[in-house]
């Protein structure tokens, strides 16, 4: 037998190799016209006015923060839901004590309004 | 000269094997379902908004129902200047619809398209890499599909990129949490994480995904049409308000890469609804051996399971096509969410739903031992 990993190797090159394709044909092919007003950052057809690499709303840095403990506890259930069967009543409760906990985080940050979007 | 000399003889048959199934997902890929969906999006929004749509590009009269739209979409992409804004970050804009499409095209890397057939000696699996951890490898490979849109909303020096680029990450990171939840009941009725085992038990049509997790069929439905940023979860890319979203600076064949991920996305998410819920590549009520036994009685063993071979690729691949017609009934169905809305329903409804369901699922599984 290959080892079932290889198949995934080729894969990802043949996958690199249509990209790196594709984007050096495009730099190579295609007419090559630049001036001034032409390069500016597509705004409606006026001057940009706004810096777009400064702040923006703190409820994304919460969301992002959110996701990480909760794809965590997402990632726990995986190889717990496996071998359900086989743990019976046992694995059930304690799981549930388990999805108590996230859930008590769940209303958490939703009663302090983390989940709200103004 | 004997062939027997040559290293890694014994190796030959299945990296042959190997080689015919990704040349043949890529071609399935890129080289059909990519341009054809362009073509099937436009001819479908036609017949739903009573148009007649595309049909003008024609060759020596014959415009064959507007087939050649795709050949001059490519051409005219192939032709366009790469334009990159001033100020942008060009190593980043170059490296962006690299990040955006690699993934896409290698998760069906785990996702089976057929059994196992043995031709002349050789015994085929339809899937190319059979992967423990299947499911878990189609998350990872999705996730880092959310890096591609990021940067390149950061690097097109664009307000419009930029907040196109904020929004689907938080909407992508948030409908993952809900996917990863609302897949845990199919793993738990299942018992396995490997697709190829996950399609065999759906050999019986009462096995199928979606009669015993129908809840979770409608979750992870929503979910997945969120991860894909197709209306009505298309915020991030919302036209009339954010010109295409994170991509509003790209052109050419830089462009097309986007949106090729995006087709493939669709092909993709089918074909991981069909194994989940729509029993994979099995015809409802037939058995896989008792097809085999009747195609062998009349044309012999190598031939029958050959025959077996392309009735299922048949049957698996009209089901992937008619999810993406289903998929793309809806895109031009429904309205936009607002962005408060998506977060909504995402955090707050599919969620605690996700949650309820692996409870419902568990008592049920225990009461029925």
């Amino acid at each position: 037998m290959l080892n079932q990993y290889l198949p995934i190797i080729v894969m990802i090159v043949a996958a690199a190799g249509t990209a790196i394709g594709m984007i050096v044909a495009t730099t190579l092919i295609g007419p090559k016209k630049s001036f001034p007003d032409k390069d500016e950052p597509f705004e409606c057809g006026v001057s940009p006015v706004h810096n777009p690499k400064s702040r923006f709303s703190i409820s994304f840095y919460v969301i992002a923060m959110l996701f990480i403990i909760f794809d965590i506890e997402a990632v726990f259930l995986f190889p717990w839901a496996v071998i359900f069967q086989k743990l019976g009543m046992f694995g059930f409760i304690e799981m549930l004590l388990f999805i108590f906990v996230l859930a008590v985080g769940l209303v958490y940050v939703w009663r302090k309004g983390a989940l709200e979007w103004e | 000269m004997d062939i027997t000399l040559i290293p890694g003889y014994q190796y030959m048959p299945e990296l042959v094997e190997m080689m015919l199934k990704i040349v043949f997902i890529f071609t399935m890929n890129v080289g059909v379902f990519a341009p054809l969906l362009g073509y099937v999006e436009r001819k479908q929004s036609a017949l739903m908004q009573d148009r007649i749509g595309a049909n003008r590009a024609a060759i020596l009269g014959f415009t064959i129902f507007g087939l050649w739209h795709t050949m001059t979409d490519a051409i005219k992409l192939i032709a366009k200047e790469d334009f990159i804004p001033e100020g942008a970050d060009k190593p980043l804009h170059f490296l962006a619809p690299f990040v955006a499409v690699v993934p896409a095209l290698i998760a069906f890397a785990v996702i089976p398209f057929g059994g196992t057939y043995y031709l002349w000696g050789h015994e085929a699996h339809l899937i190319i890499a059979d992967l423990d951890v299947g499911i878990l490898f189609i998350f990872a490979v999705a996730g880092i599909g959310t890096y591609g849109a990021v940067i390149a909303a950061w690097a097109s020096n664009n307000n419009w990129s930029l907040l196109g680029g904020v929004r689907t990450a938080a909407q992508m990171v948030s409908y993952e949490v809900a996917m990863g939840l609302t897949i845990v009941g199919v793993l738990m009725v299942y018992e396995s994480l490997k697709l190829t085992e996950i399609a065999l038990i759906q050999e019986d049509f009462f096995m199928w995904g979606i009669f015993l997790q129908p809840v979770g069929f409608l979750l992870f439905l929503a979910c997945a049409l969120a991860e894909n940023k197709r209306v009505p979860f298309d915020i991030p890319e919302a036209e009339s308000e954010l010109i295409a979203g994170y991509f509003t600076e790209y052109s050419g064949l830089k462009f097309a890469m986007f949106w090729m991920a995006e087709f493939v996305e669709i092909v993709t998410i089918s074909a991981i609804l069909t194994v989940l819920f729509f029993g994979a590549w099995h015809i409802p009520f037939v058995t896989h051996d008792g097809l085999l036994s009747l195609l062998t009685s009349v044309v012999g063993a190598d031939i029958g399971n050959l025959l077996l071979m392309f009735i299922h690729l048949a049957v698996f691949w009209g089901k992937v096509c008619f999810l993406i017609v289903f998929l793309m009934l809806i895109r031009w169905s429904l309205p936009r969410f607002r962005y408060d809305q998506i977060m909504k329903l995402g955090w707050k409804i599919i969620l605690p739903l996700a949650l309820v369901n692996i409870l419902a699922t568990g008592v049920i599984l225990l009461v029925v031992k």
